[in-house]
């Protein structure tokens, strides 16, 4: 039996985890989730995952006052492990619902009928996976989160178009990039099914501003592929949309 | 739970596992009196190590098989769209000839990358019947029939990659790598999409994203929408969800959540067009 607490081990671990990306990947290289993360990309931890709860590790022997940091409490908090992947995705997904209902709601000068219905059936998907994600989350779901959309002149279809495009890649590249971080093979087929209508969404706002940028060189590398995006980059991308203070100490990323 | 619990629980997982790890199996097995020794901070990083020894060569069966699946599939897309913009007159303007090839290009990048994946486990491009046998008999010679044919394959391929993802959970990279190809054709799929519905007729209505189960009016591509009408996520039933004006809709439902496709499906659909 190992009789230090682990957590204490970790700790002491990141200062010799010395190799490969994970230095690179920078931010907060002294915390216990970072190096879980760490490990986790080792397939270490998923083979562990398979029987018991990342957190777990963490946990087993400690004390709790060991995971409190000064100043790390304030906000809404998303919570640990898959909670937290999925009240991620919740807030992303109440952005995109409030932003699509201004949209819709007072939709911009010289919108076609076609546009409208398009911008409508989007803001109804977005709607959609909201309400699941709290329907799912429960009592565990985060509070309902005040938006800043004070940049945006939604009169003015480019305005509302190049905002939408920020908001459909970076949800995208969100799912594309929290998919690994997610233990349950139910939460990562949940994911899958709402990412392919986030890229489909993108897809047409791209067309909408300009025809035949739906998979653009911007999003799309030389091999194929779309990005991913990191939970950490994310909410940064999207905190001058986001008033509320979110607190994700304990939401996976790498 | 500690580390030696870990290592018990990784044997149950991957019976294998110390075939895999010969050389070290001492090294395992000792753990317990090796720890009194060095740090007990540095057996995570050994055993970090040991992992990425054992995986880092090779890729394993489970693995290799769901890349060669998605290889097949993306043979498939990748000939279809070479041919199609080699068949003269088919596409009929240079929007629509920048948009297939962008396609295209993004179908041969994703079959170059899943071969240098796989290396010398790549199984071999298959020989194609676009026509499905005689069902789809003008595809390249009718520009309704190519997109209705690329409508299906797109679709296709995002229920494909969908339905395996679960089975690429142990391995970080190849998940990523497989979700960054599933959205790509999710972007496909709606453009072929909107291509369509801009050709009107029959597929006037045809929106981005795939309303019920088929939406295509193709009743001979059924197969590839069957189940899209599902409404029920992680057992909520989405239209006794709050939407807008009263409960979401039975179409939005639909809308907002592909659904994934079983391997044996996708294969079954892949068959009409693979004559060897």
């Amino acid at each position: 039996m190992l009789v230090v607490c682990l957590s204490k081990q970790l700790e002491i671990l990141n200062q010799l985890f010395m190799n490969d990306h994970y230095l690179k990947e920078k931010e907060g290289l002294y915390s216990t989730e970072n190096l879980q993360t760490s490990l986790k990309r080792r397939s270490f931890l998923k083979y562990a995952g398979a029987s018991m709860a990342i957190g777990a590790i963490a946990m087993a022997g400690c004390n709790k006052d060991d995971d409190n940091s000064p100043g790390m409490d304030e906000g809404v908090y998303l919570g640990k492990g898959d909670i937290a992947i999925l009240n991620y995705a919740y807030a992303l997904e109440q952005l995109e619902a409030a932003f699509y209902t201004k949209v819709a709601e007072a939709p911009y000068s010289g919108i076609s009928d076609l546009e409208k219905s398009l911008l409508t059936d989007i803001r109804d998907h977005e709607v959609a996976h909201r309400e699941f994600f709290k329907a799912a989350l429960q009592a565990n779901a985060i509070s309902d989160l005040e938006v800043d959309f004070s940049s945006v002149n939604f009169g003015s279809r480019e305005q509302v178009l190049a905002t939408a495009k920020v908001f459909e890649d970076l949800g995208v590249s969100a799912y594309n990039g929290a998919g690994q971080l997610i233990e349950k093979g139910e939460y990562l087929l949940l994911a899958g099914k709402i990412v392919s209508v986030e890229a489909r969404h993108a897809a047409l706002i791209r067309d909408l501003i300009q025809n035949g940028s739906f998979a653009g060189s911007d999003v799309v590398d030389m091999n194929g592929l779309e990005k991913s995006l990191s939970p950490t980059k994310v909410l940064t991308a999207a905190a001058p949309f986001i008033k509320t203070k979110i607190n994700a100490r304990d939401l996976p990323t790498y | 739970m500690n580390l030696f619990e870990i290592i018990k629980n990784i044997e149950n997982v991957d019976a294998d596992i110390h075939d895999r790890l010969n050389p070290r199996r001492a090294a395992v097995k000792g753990l317990s009196t090796f720890g009194a020794k060095v740090a007990l901070a540095s057996l995570p990083l050994a055993i970090g190590s040991m992992f990425k020894k054992a995986y880092g060569q090779t890729i394993p069966q489970k693995i290799i098989d769901v890349l060669n699946f998605a290889l097949t599939l993306e043979y498939l897309e990748a000939e279809f769209y070479t041919k199609g913009l080699a068949a003269g007159g088919l596409i009929p303007n240079a929007t629509a000839v920048g948009a297939i090839t962008v396609i295209k290009e993004h179908e041969d990048q994703h079959v170059a990358f899943l071969k240098t994946a796989l290396g010398s486990a790549a199984v071999g491009k298959p020989t194609f019947d676009f026509t499905a046998g005689g069902t789809f008999s003008d595809v390249f010679s009718n520009y309704d029939t190519f997109l209705a044919v690329a409508n299906a394959f797109e679709d296709t391929g995002v229920r494909a990659y969908k339905g395996q993802a679960g089975d690429l959970m142990e391995n970080d990279d190849i998940l990523r790598y497989a979700l960054n190809i599933h959205s790509v054709e999710a972007r496909h799929a709606s453009h072929i999409r909107q291509m369509r519905r801009a050709r009107g007729g029959g597929a006037s209505n045809l929106k981005p994203w795939i309303t019920g189960a088929n939406d295509t009016g193709v009743s001979q591509v059924d197969p590839v929408y069957a189940g899209e009408d599902n409404k029920v996520q992680a057992g909520a039933d989405i239209t006794s969800l709050n939407g807008v004006n009263g409960k979401i809709s039975v179409n939005a439902a639909t809308e907002a959540f592909d659904e994934a496709l079983s391997k044996e499906a996708v294969l079954q659909i892949a068959s009409l067009f693979i004559v060897s």
